[in-house]
C-alpha cells in the first residue's frame, strides 16, 4: 500500500464514518429514550433508499404502501384507545398525527414521481421515511412498551424481518443504485481526488452532530429527551409522556435514517435486506459510545468507517468479520472498567 | 413410590415413542422432526444461559457451526471415527465458548445480547472464507455415524440417536437446575450482591451456563453434520440464532419443556408455511416469511410469557403432592463456633468518604463471641454504609476491620461470606420463583460440593437429602417448615425477612448481620424474631443487628452502638445508651 491508497481509502472510510455516525445518533436517540435496540434503523434508510430508486425510474415508491397500512393500523388502534378513554377531544390532533402527516408524505412522493426535480425527490424519499418510524413505534412497540429489554430487542429484530420481507415482495430482489448524487471530485494531486458525494456526506454528519448538540443542549424539548433518557420514573413525576418523547424520538430517528438512504444510495447498490448490516455496524459505533454518550459515538463511528474502508482493501471477504472483531477489545475495555455495583435485580421475561 | 412408577412409565412410553415413529411416519415428517430434535437441543442450552441465567444469547447457531464445521473437517480430512468428531466438536466449541464468554459475561444489560449479535455474525463468514472448510460452497462427503455394525446414513435411522439425545439433554437439565449449582444458576437474576453473599461467584456461574448452553449446541452441531453429511455456512449465519431465540421466547422463555414446545411449534409453522402458502399464491415463500414475522409479533403482544406457561398451569394441576424432606440434625459439617466471649469481629478507625461526604468517620467497636450487638442511629447516621464496609460490598476509604484474627478489609463480598458472615438485606433479595426450601438450601451452597456433572446424572442424592434436611432445620426454626414447597414469593413481606433468616443460618457463619430485620414486620412477628435471636444467642452465635426500630432493639441486645453523622456517638448497655444525651439529642432534636 502507498501513501495514495492509504488516503483514497481513507476518504472512502471517512465517509463510511460519517453514514454510521448519522446511524449511530438515531439508533442512541431511541435506545436512550425508550430502551429499545432499533434494529429496523437500517430497514427504514433503505426503504428510502428504494423509494429514491422507484420515483426516479417513474414508479410510485412501496413505501407508499408500507406508510398507508401502517397509518390505518395506527389509526384504528389509537381510536380504540379514545373510544376507551372517551377522550374524543383530541380527535383531530390524531387524525392530523397519524392520519394527515403520514398522507402529506406520500402525496408529496406521489407528486414528485410524476413532475418533481432530482432535488425534489430526494426530499420526497426522506419525508417518506419519516413517517416510518412513529408509525413503527406506535404499532409494534408501544404496546409492549414495558416489556423487558430482551422482549423488546427481539420485537425490534422480528420487525427487521417484517420490514425486509415486504421490501422483497414490493421493491423486488433487484439491487438498486440511485442517481441523485453530487456529481465531479475535488482534485487535491495527480493520484489523489475526493468525490463531492463523499464531501457532501461527510457535510452532513457533521451539521447532523451539531445540530444534535444544540437540540440537547439549548432546547425545551432536547432536555425533555435527556430528562428521559436519564431516569424513566423521574421524568413521568414532572409530567413528561413517555409516548410523547418516544414519537418525537422515533421521529428524528427516522428522519436521519432517511438521510442515511439517500446519502449511500448513489454510492452503494441498496438490495431490500441490505438495512441489517447496515444497521449493526452503527451498533458496534454505538456500543463503543456505551449506547449512551453521543461524542463516544461519534468516535466509534470514525474507527469502525475506517476499520471498515482499510479492511476490504486487505481482504474483502473478511471485512465484515474485522468490523465486528472490532467489538472484541472494546468489551474487554468497557467489562475491565465496569464497577461491580449491583446491578437491579432484572425482571423475569 | 408411586412418583417412581410414573417416571419410569413416561420414559419406556418415550423410548416406545422413538423407537416406532420413524417406522410409521412418513420421510418428510421424519426429517421435520429431526429438525425440530437438532433445534431443541439448542434451545435447551439456551434456556439454560438466556431464560434461567439471564445471559441473552444470539450466536446459539454460531456455536452448532463450529461444532459441525469441526467433526466435518476431521472426519472428511483425517477420515477418523465420527465419535472422535464428537469429542473433537465437543472440545473445540466449549474452548470457543469458554474464550467468548470470559470476555463478554462480566457486561451487564445490553451489551452482552449486542456483543453476541456480532459475533454470531461474524463467525458464520468466517467459516465462508476459509478455503480449508470450502468456502462458501461448504464440505460435504461427511461420513454416516456407525453404532458397531450398523450405519446411521438415513433420516430414519439418524432419528432415534437424535431424540435419544434430547431425552438425555432434556432429563440432565432437568436435573441440573433442581441440584446444588442449578439452585445458584437459578439465583443468577437475583444479583450479584446475592450470590457472593452466599459465597458464589455470579461471573463464573453465568460463564459456566454459557459454555454449558454451547455444548447442547455443539451436540446438535455434530447430529446435524452427519445427518446431512454437508455443512456450509449459510444453517450457522445470525438468521439461525435469532430463530433458536424465537422459539426459546414462544415456548416460554425459563422452562425447559419450553425448549420443545417451541422448537415444534416454529419448525412446524415454518414448514407449514412453506408447504401451504405457494399454492396460494405466486409470491407464496415471500408471503410466508411476511405472516411469520406477524405471528411473533402479536405472539410478543398477546402471550409475551410464551405458550409454555399455560400448559405448565395445566399440568401443575394434575401434578400430586411433593413429600416433605426431614430436618435432618448434623447433616452437612459445622463450623467449630469461637469460645464465647472471644473477640471476633473488630472495626477500628473506619473512614468512608464518598467524594467530598464523609458517610463513616472513624468508627471503631468491637463485637464478642456470642453476644447479639445492635448498630442504631438516626436516618443517614451511616449505619447502611458501616454494614457494607463489614459485608465487603463497599471498599473501605481507611481503617481496619478484623474477623477471627484476620484483616477482612479490602476482601470481596464472596470471600468474607465464606469466611463465616452470613448477611440478611434491607430490601429483601429472595428468588420468589423457587421455593421457601430451595431459597434456604442457596445459603447451605458453600456447605457441600457437589459439582454440574454430578448434579445433572443424579449422583448427588446423598449430599442433596443432607442439604434438604439442613434446610428444613433452618424452615422448623422460623416455622415455615410446612410451607417448605410454597413459592417464597407468596409470602408476606415481614416472613420473607424470616426466611432470609433461615437461609443465613443455613451457611453456618459465625457472625450474622441483619439488615433492618424488624422494618415492615406485625408484632407478633417481631416477638417471634425476638425469640429466635435469643435461640441463637444461647447456642453461641454472634448476631450484629443494624437497626431502625429502637423498641426491637433495646429487648434484645446486649450491646448497643449508636451512630450519627458517621461517627459513634455512644456504645454500651441498653440502659446506659438510653440514658446518654447524646443519643436523646440525637433522635429527638437538641432541646430534648
Amino acid at each position: 500500500m502507498n501513501a495514495d491508497i492509504a488516503l483514497i481509502l481513507g476518504a472512502d472510510g471517512l465517509a463510511g464514518s460519517a453514514v454510521y455516525l448519522i446511524a449511530g445518533l438515531g439508533l442512541v436517540l431511541i435506545f436512550s429514550v425508550t430502551r429499545v435496540i432499533f434494529v429496523p434503523f437500517g430497514d427504514i434508510a433503505v426503504f428510502a433508499a428504494l423509494s429514491l430508486g422507484a420515483m426516479e425510474m417513474g414508479r410510485l415508491p412501496a413505501a407508499i404502501m408500507l406508510i398507508g397500512l401502517f397509518a390505518v393500523i395506527a389509526l384504528i388502534m389509537e381510536l380504540v384507545e379514545l373510544r376507551r378513554d372517551r377522550a374524543w377531544r383530541r380527535l383531530p390532533a390524531t387524525l392530523l398525527i397519524w392520519g394527515l402527516a403520514p398522507l402529506l408524505a406520500c402525496a408529496l412522493a406521489g407528486w414528485a414521481t410524476s413532475h418533481g426535480p432530482e432535488g425534489l425527490r430526494v426530499i420526497a424519499a426522506v419525508l417518506l421515511a419519516v413517517p416510518l418510524g412513529p408509525l413503527i413505534n406506535r404499532v409494534a412497540l408501544q404496546p409492549i412498551a414495558h416489556a423487558s429489554v430482551l422482549t423488546l430487542l427481539i420485537a425490534a429484530l422480528v420487525l427487521h424481518f417484517l420490514l425486509s420481507g415486504l421490501g422483497l415482495l414490493w421493491f423486488g430482489p433487484e439491487g438498486i443504485r440511485t442517481k441523485a448524487s453530487l456529481d465531479g471530485a475535488w482534485v487535491l494531486s495527480e493520484g489523489f481526488s475526493i468525490n463531492h458525494q463523499v464531501l457532501l456526506t461527510i457535510a452532513a454528519a457533521f451539521l447532523l452532530a451539531a445540530a444534535f448538540y444544540v437540540g440537547f443542549e439549548r432546547t425545551r424539548l432536547g432536555k425533555v429527551l435527556r430528562a428521559t433518557a436519564s431516569n424513566r420514573t423521574g421524568a413521568r413525576l414532572v409530567g413528561i409522556r413517555p409516548r410523547h418523547t418516544a414519537l418525537v424520538a422515533h421521529t428524528v430517528a427516522a428522519l436521519l435514517a432517511g438521510i442515511v438512504g439517500v446519502l449511500i444510495s448513489p454510492v452503494t447498490t441498496i438490495y431490500y435486506d441490505s438495512g441489517l448490516m447496515l444497521g449493526l455496524k452503527a451498533f458496534v459505533a454505538a456500543i463503543i459510545g456505551g449506547l449512551i454518550s453521543y461524542p463516544l459515538t461519534a468516535l466509534g463511528a470514525v474507527a469502525v468507517g475506517l476499520v471498515e474502508s482499510f479492511a476490504s482493501f486487505w481482504s474483502g471477504g473478511l471485512k465484515e468479520v474485522i468490523v465486528f472483531g472490532l467489538l472484541i477489545p472494546v468489551l474487554i475495555l468497557r467489562s475491565g472498567l465496569t464497577t461491580h455495583a449491583d446491578e437491579a435485580e432484572e425482571d423475569e421475561v | 413410590m408411586n412418583s417412581r412408577v410414573r417416571t419410569a412409565g413416561g420414559l419406556l412410553l418415550a423410548l416406545a415413542i422413538i423407537a416406532a415413529a420413524p417406522q410409521l411416519l412418513g420421510k418428510f415428517a421424519v426429517v421435520l422432526l429431526n429438525d425440530i430434535g437438532l433445534a431443541t437441543l439448542v434451545v435447551l442450552g439456551l434456556v439454560l444461559v438466556s431464560g434461567v441465567g439471564g445471559a441473552i444469547s444470539f450466536g446459539q447457531a454460531a456455536f452448532v457451526g463450529i461444532a459441525a464445521y469441526a467433526t466435518a473437517w476431521l472426519t472428511t480430512t483425517q477420515a477418523v471415527s465420527p465419535w472422535l468428531g464428537l469429542a473433537f466438536a465437543l472440545l473445540l466449541t466449549c474452548s470457543c465458548a469458554w474464550l467468548i464468554g470470559a470476555m463478554t459475561m462480566r457486561l451487564g444489560g445490553h451489551y452482552l445480547p449486542l456483543s453476541t449479535i456480532a459475533w454470531g455474525l461474524a463467525l458464520p463468514l468466517l467459516f465462508g472464507n476459509i478455503d480449508a472448510l470450502g468456502s462458501h460452497s461448504g464440505l460435504g462427503n461427511i461420513p454416516p455415524i456407525h453404532l458397531g455394525a450398523w450405519s446411521l446414513d438415513q433420516d430414519r435411522s439418524m432419528f432415534p440417536l437424535i431424540w435419544l439425545l434430547v431425552l438425555g439433554g432434556g432429563w440432565f437439565a432437568v436435573n441440573l437446575l433442581r441440584s446444588r449449582s442449578g439452585r445458584m444458576m437459578r439465583a443468577l437474576r437475583g444479583g450479584e450482591v446475592l450470590l457472593a453473599s452466599l459465597g458464589a461467584d455470579a461471573y463464573r456461574v453465568r460463564l459456566t451456563l454459557f459454555v454449558l448452553a454451547a455444548a447442547y449446541a455443539a451436540v446438535a452441531g455434530w447430529l446435524y453434520a452427519h445427518a446431512y453429511r454437508f455443512v456450509s455456512p449459510t444453517p450457522f449465519s445470525l438468521h439461525a440464532s435469532i430463530e433458536y431465540m424465537f422459539m426459546m421466547v414462544v415456548g416460554g422463555t425459563s422452562q425447559l419443556a419450553g425448549a420443545f414446545l417451541g422448537s415444534a411449534v416454529f419448525m412446524g409453522l415454518d414448514d407449514l408455511l412453506k408447504d401451504v402458502m405457494p399454492r396460494i399464491s405466486g409470491r407464496g415463500s415471500e408471503i410466508s416469511s411476511l405472516i411469520f414475522a406477524l405471528i411473533f409479533l402479536l405472539i410478543l403482544q398477546r402471550v409475551p410469557r410464551g405458550l409454555g406457561r399455560p400448559l405448565k398451569r395445566l399440568l401443575g394441576q394434575v401434578r400430586t403432592q411433593r413429600p416433605m424432606p426431614a430436618a435432618a440434625e448434623l447433616a452437612l459439617p459445622r463450623r467449630e463456633l469461637p469460645a464465647r466471649g472471644s473477640l471476633l469481629l473488630s472495626i477500628d478507625g473506619v473512614v468512608r468518604r464518598f467524594g467530598g461526604l464523609t458517610a463513616v468517620d472513624r468508627v471503631s467497636f468491637d463485637v464478642r463471641a456470642g453476644e447479639i450487638v445492635g448498630l442504631i442511629g438516626p436516618n443517614g447516621a451511616g449505619k447502611s454504609t458501616l454494614f457494607n464496609l463489614i459485608t465487603g460490598a463497599l471498599p473501605l476509604t481507611d481503617g481496619k476491620v478484623r474477623f477471627l484474627d484476620a484483616p477482612i478489609a479490602g476482601l470481596p463480598q464472596r470471600e468474607i461470606a465464606l469466611r463465616g458472615i452470613a448477611r440478611t438485606f434491607q430490601h429483601v433479595k429472595l428468588r420468589s420463583n423457587m421455593t421457601l426450601l430451595e431459597n434456604v438450601a442457596l445459603g447451605a451452597h458453600a456447605r457441600s460440593q457437589c459439582g454440574l456433572a454430578r448434579g445433572g446424572l443424579r449422583l448427588d442424592r446423598d449430599e442433596e437429602a443432607r442439604i434438604a434436611g439442613e434446610a428444613m432445620r433452618q424452615l422448623e426454626r422460623i416455622g415455615l417448615a410446612d410451607r417448605a414447597h410454597d413459592l417464597a414469593g407468596s409470602l408476606p413481606l415481614g416472613t420473607q425477612r424470616l426466611l432470609e433468616i433461615a437461609r443465613a443460618l443455613a451457611a453456618d457463619p459465625v457472625l450474622i448481620v441483619l439488615d433492618e430485620p424488624a422494618a415492615g414486620l406485625r408484632l407478633v412477628e417481631k416477638e417471634g424474631l425476638i425469640s429466635l435471636l435469643d435461640t441463637l444467642r444461647a447456642e453461641g452465635m454472634t448476631v450484629l443487628i443494624v437497626e431502625h426500630d429502637m423498641e426491637f432493639v433495646m429487648n434484645l441486645v446486649d450491646r448497643l452502638v449508636v451512630l450519627n453523622f458517621g461517627s459513634k456517638i455512644c456504645e454500651g448497655r441498653p440502659d446506659e445508651v438510653r440514658a446518654d444525651p447524646q443519643v436523646q439529642a440525637a433522635y429527638l432534636g437538641s432541646d430534648a
